[in-house]
């Protein structure tokens, strides 16, 4: 493709209802009332001269060149500002207006450079000739010798190119909400400031909202300059976030000049992040790894080979394994990073070559509860909503999640939809930016105690019940009405009121009782909710507390209401709905189903395994016991990512093959024998999966510097394995996940051209995709109320670890780093800082900006430490953005009890002071039968939160069944010691005897 | 004129009493001004955190407004109208005549004064307009000026 410019129609689209006609030149267009002249005459075809005015900011009228004449009125009014009524007569060329635009350009051009440096870009010389300006004769005072601001690592400032038509400050404010910029001063000397300082010391979060709005060279991509302007575009989705959004990636030949957000983006309508529009040039970073690399020890140096000499070591290694150890000796972990169809043929590989199902995914320790909690009350783990449902809430109620750092084209959206009204209600332990922000206030903070989101969902809930708000008619029309009963009658025990709760949460009971009223009676609430929900011990209670909460009010099912966890990848909804779960084939249906394994059976002409594979935390239990010998990880750095690192290590170590397939070397690859060098996404063709169950465009913007696509590396593997897949392109591939998973049916690559974007289901039903789920009945028929007892979690603050450790991530850094990292993203966070309450630090002799050691009963690692009044007493917060500081060090193996989803929101830990930097890491050792002790937890885990108002011993079995390997059943069964185990998995296991055991 | 010193305490107890106010910049940044007869730099973050606004939002509105300072006063200030009404009955004349007598030119100040020119008190039936220390002075002369500097110091 051409470079694409996009049409700019000068105001944003009108709204209204009533439609008027009106003539602009003899033209006829019919339009909404609230329409401008200038976007009715773009409508039209004719395009009015403007500077000051573009469609993504609401009208200023400040440049006037817009100008026309209306037939009866007087003068010459600002076609941006006007709006059309019904029979104007509208023109846009005559000699008075040629004049007026003539002289007010000439004012314009002489305190403009000549040429500027940003040549063709600069829309001020373009609209120079387009008004008819010859000369310029005015002479005098300017502002051409202006110093420029160079502090952004990403773009320049030049205050001698700016004409001061406010788009930048107008972006900055209604676009991104951040209100960095301002115009300073007044008459001739106003400029455009980022408050008196450089960029870089203002408040400007870098997100490209005023380099895109600005019409000069004022505001301009530094890459523009040192690379050149590009010359063509191609449409893609970015890889970092859950948001997805679309960005036109520009080229110079082979080159990206820059990433500029795409307006038909259905994510993020032409807004960006620091991350999208900036931090790509780790894809061309030196630390590119690009060929295959193999090795016997993982003390040996690595050894670069050609493709097919690494893919057959790895096949031959793999199949040795097999014949020694067993079929379930090995696995695979796919990645949330990579394409459905890379995702699609990692567990298609390990389940028609491999032969097991031992595949899972990085969501296990992200968003594994949201799968399990939705599944159980709605039918399917998706958010209901798109992201535009938010503008049409009267209340957001955003809980364990901060959308301004970690989603933050969202949290764009949202402070949008605040600013004109909306309510905000904040539950999280955290003063997280949205609690108080420029322009933005929440209503109510609730600043629970970490872990005990539980008990705030259930207090709210029963506040809802008792002041009888819930919505009867809504329950009676959509609900499973015996589910709700005994929800109802769970949830209105006084052991489940605020005041009752007040204790754990630290929340004061008045309060929480006015948030849930005010959930409760507005027309449409919704929640939104992130890894502050799932990362817990009881993550996926949390979920399914937040789904009877919505469905109690009737809030789901519409547009401005619903559930919708904010996925924190960019593909992790993807990754899940492509069956990377070991109990679940793509589309979410259970792998014991023999009707679902026919239908892949066939297509894959093969037999499946109908038992669960094992999750990630049993492959490291069952690496350290011996079991479990080869694992192939696409794209995650678990060794940095994953909780407990010395356990994660000692899995690693243990291992007889690990093959990573990664861009960059990395802690993982420390522990590895084969290395697949991966592609950027840069280099792919396929598709990423938003939060709002999107599916995105990803297209090759360059040729794979590999040599190979990673699907092709993939379905190598399983050739050299014996298992041919043959595709000839990733389109196919997609087409084999529509012949096999309903949800997906009506999607294409040549759909998905067409349309932009596709929310799935896509289907016959929904040929076009689904914006809004669960509208006249939910996926699983009637909603599902589900008891979700509060169950403090075992991590707790005690007096050798008297504080509690949450984790989180920044806006500038992007989860293990590997790819900000290697970004001049660094200016902002260069190392994982630990966030401490001043009255803590004071206890402790601890110093701003001192060094301290982070100490928790499985490591301790040091980093600096900041006092801030964002965290309260009692509680401390990194993020783990940095290998040195390796922040998992300190987090425990503790997990959901449904999913296993780490518990990384919860560690108990001390802080001492430091004399010593971050060289100086500790991982604590593990001792015994690891495996069987994380057996006897689960089992007990799962029987303390299952319901016990009806027989809790089934649903205990049930879940064992569903979600455990046989393996572990049969240590449960035979090896563990009843006395270990609750009274109720005890009652379950004598249920079950016979069908563990046959 | 007399000023309450500068403290980030003080300012704090200026600002309870003025961000709750509609349109609270303005009116905090004027109160602030009031009291300590400046808004310096530090004072910009206090304001925006009070208000709930940027610093951007306080800058702006600072830097625009040529009341506002944001270093100490003087111990006196002049301000002379210069506005088309003032012209035409004498205020070029006054403003010769004041930086005569007060050893200073316009738009200058050192410790002890300073001369701003202003334009328009809403005075000018009685112009040239002055100001001397917020005091509002008609049918002005440069020895008004001088003697009630004199009288304020």
């Amino acid at each position: 493709m051409t470079l694409l410019i996009e049409p700019d129609y000068g105001t944003p689209a009108g709204k209204s209802l009533d439609i008027v006609e009106v003539e602009i030149d003899g033209v006829s267009v019919s339009i909404p009332s609230d329409t401008s002249i200038m976007r009715a005459s773009a409508l039209a075809g004719i395009s009015i001269p403007k500077l000051c005015a573009t469609d993504s900011l609401n009208a200023f009228g400040s440049c006037r060149l817009c100008v026309v004449e209306i037939d009866g009125r007087n003068g010459t009014p600002s076609s941006c500002t006007t709006p059309v009524s019904g029979g104007m007569k509208i023109s846009t060329k005559s000699e008075r207006l040629d004049r007026i635009r003539q002289g007010v350009m000439e004012l314009y051009m002489s305190d403009h450079p000549e040429k500027c440096a940003a040549g063709d870009e600069c829309e001020m010389h373009g609209m120079a000739k387009t008004v008819g300006l010859k000369e310029v004769r005015y002479e005098g005072q300017s502002h051409l010798d202006l110093p420029k601001d160079e502090s952004n690592p990403y773009f320049t400032f030049d205050s001698t190119e700016c004409i001061v038509c406010n788009r930048c400050v107008r972006a900055c404010d209604e676009v991104q909400g951040t209100f960095a910029l301002t115009i300073e001063n007044r008459g001739f000397e106003s400029r455009v400031s980022s408050s008196g300082t450089s960029f870089i010391e203002s408040e400007c979060v870098s997100c490209g909202a005023c380099v895109q709005a600005c019409p000069t060279g004022a505001l301009t991509e530094k890459t523009l300059y040192t690379i050149g302007t590009p010359t063509r575009s191609v449409i893609t989705t970015c890889a970092y976030c859950g948001v997805g959004c679309s960005f036109k990636a520009e080229m110079r030949g082979d080159e990206l000049v820059r990433m500029v957000p795409y307006k038909d983006g259905g994510a993020n309508e032409g807004h960006s992040c620091v991350k999208g529009r900036f931090a790509w040039g780790y894809a061309t970073h030196e630390d590119r790894i690009t060929t295959p690399m193999i090795r016997e020890k993982i003390t040996d140096p690595w050894k670069a080979v050609s493709w097919d000499h690494a893919i057959d070591y790895a096949a031959t290694k793999l199949k040795a394994l097999q014949s020694e150890f067993g079929i379930d000796s090995i696995g695979g972990i796919t990645s949330s990073r990579c394409t459905n169809e890379e995702v699609f043929v990692v567990q298609k590989m390990i389940r028609a070559a491999f032969g097991n199902n031992n595949v899972d995914t990085c969501a296990r320790v992200c968003h594994s509860p949201t799968g399990y909690g939705l599944s159980q009350t709605f039918g399917t783990s998706a958010g209901t909503q798109d992201f535009e449902s938010v503008e049409h809430s009267d209340v957001v109620l955003l809980i364990g999640a901060n959308p301004t750092a970690a989603h933050p084209v969202f949290a764009s959206r949202l402070k949008q939809a605040l600013r004109k009204g909306t309510k905000l209600i904040v539950v999280d332990p955290r003063q997280i930016e949205l609690v108080r922000t420029p322009h933005i206030e929440a209503s109510h903070h609730l600043q629970l105690l970490p872990g005990t989101n539980v008990a705030i969902i259930n207090a709210m809930a029963h506040v809802i019940a008792e002041e009888g708000l819930i919505d009867r008619d809504f329950v009676n029309a959509r609900c499973d009405l015996d589910s709700f009963a005994r929800w109802e009658e769970f949830i209105s025990l006084p052991e489940n009121s605020p005041e009752a709760l007040e204790a754990s949460t630290r929340v004061p009971a008045e309060e929480v009782r006015k948030a849930a009223r005010l959930y409760a009676t507005v027309p449409n609430a919704a929640i939104y909710y992130g890894l502050g929900v799932t990362e817990h011990s009881q993550g996926s209670t949390m979920v399914m507390g937040i789904a009877n909460l919505a469905m109690a009010t009737g809030n789901i099912g519409r547009t401005g209401v619903g559930v919708n966890p904010l996925r924190g990848q960019n593909n992790v909804q993807g990754s899940c709905d492509m069956g990377s779960f070991p109990h679940e084939l793509p589309g979410y249906r259970h792998i014991s189903n023999p009707k679902t394994r026919e239908i892949f059976e066939i297509q894959w002409k093969t037999v499946l395994n109908a038992k669960p594979g094992m999750r990630i935390p049993n492959m490291f239990d069952s690496a350290i016991s011996g079991e479990f010998k080869g694992i192939y990880i696409q794209g995650e750095d678990i060794a940095q990512s994953d909780p407990n690192t010395s356990h994660v290590h000692a899995a690693l170590r243990a291992l007889d093959l690990v093959i990573v397939q990664d861009l960059f070397l990395n802690e993982t690859s420390k522990f590895a024998h084969v290395f697949f060098p991966g592609t950027s996404f840069l280099e792919k063709d396929g598709t990423f999966t938003n939060a709002e169950r999107r599916i995105n465009r990803v297209r090759p913007v360059m040729a794979s510097k590999t040599g190979k696509s990673e699907w092709e590396v993939t379905c190598d593997l399983a050739a050299a394995m014996g298992y041919e897949m043959g595709y000839e392109n990733s389109a196919q591939i997609m087409d084999e996940i529509a012949a096999t998973t309903p949800t997906f049916s009506g999607v294409s690559f040549a759909k998905l051209d067409e349309l932009g974007s596709i929310q799935w289901p896509c289907n016959a039903e929904h040929p076009e995709g689904t914006p809004v789920m669960h509208i006249d009945h939910f996926v699983r028929g009637e909603g599902r109320f589900m008891v979700t007892p509060y169950v403090p979690t075992d991590e707790k603050a005690t007096r050798k670890f008297p504080l509690l450790l949450t984790t989180g991530r920044i806006l500038s850094q992007y989860n293990v780093g590997a790819q900000t990292r290697r970004t001049a993203n660094v200016v902002w966070h260069s190392e994982d800082i630990l966030d401490i309450h001043e009255s803590d630090a004071e206890l402790r002799g601890i110093e701003d900006g001192s060094w301290v050691k982070l100490s928790s009963r499985v490591g301790e690692t040091i980093m600096k430490a900041r006092i801030t009044d964002q965290v309260p007493a009692g509680v401390v917060y990194t993020t783990f953005h940095f290998p040195e500081s390796g922040a998992n060090v300190i987090t425990t193996d503790y997990s959901d009890w449904a999913t296993n989803c780490p518990e990384y929101k919860v560690t108990a830990v001390e802080i001492a002071p430091s004399s010593k930097g971050p060289q100086a890491i500790t991982e604590h050792a593990s001792h015994g039968d690891v495996e069987l002790e994380s057996i006897i937890r689960m089992a007990n885990q799962i029987a303390a939160n299952v319901p016990t108002n009806t027989a809790p011993e089934h649903a205990v079995a049930h879940h064992i069944e569903q979600f455990w390997t046989p393996y572990m059943q049969e240590r449960l069964m035979k090896e563990v010691d009843r006395a270990a185990l609750s009274p109720i998995v005890i009652k379950a296991l004598a249920l079950d005897l016979n069908h563990v055991l046959s | 004129m007399l000023f309450t010193p500068w403290s980030s305490q003080a300012a704090s107890a200026v600002l309870d009493a003025t961000c709750e106010k509609p349109g609270p910049v303005l009116i905090s940044l004027q109160a602030l001004q009031n009291e300590f007869g400046y808004v310096p730099k530090e004072a910009v973050e206090m304001v925006a955190k009070a208000c709930n606004v940027s610093r951007a939002d306080v800058h702006g509105v600072l830097t625009f407004y040529h009341d506002l300072r944001t270093s100490p006063p003087p111990k006196n200030s002049v301000r002379i109208c210069v506005a088309e009404a003032c012209q035409s009955v004498g205020s070029r004349k006054l403003v010769e005549d004041a930086e005569k007598v007060f050893g200073t030119q316009m738009e200058e100040s050192n410790d002890d004064i300073e001369l701003k020119p202003v334009y328009c008190l809403g005075n000018c039936a009685l112009g040239p307009s002055a100001m001397v220390d917020g005091e509002l002075i008609g049918r002005a002369t440069a020895n008004d000026l001088h003697h009630l500097v004199k009288a304020k110091s």
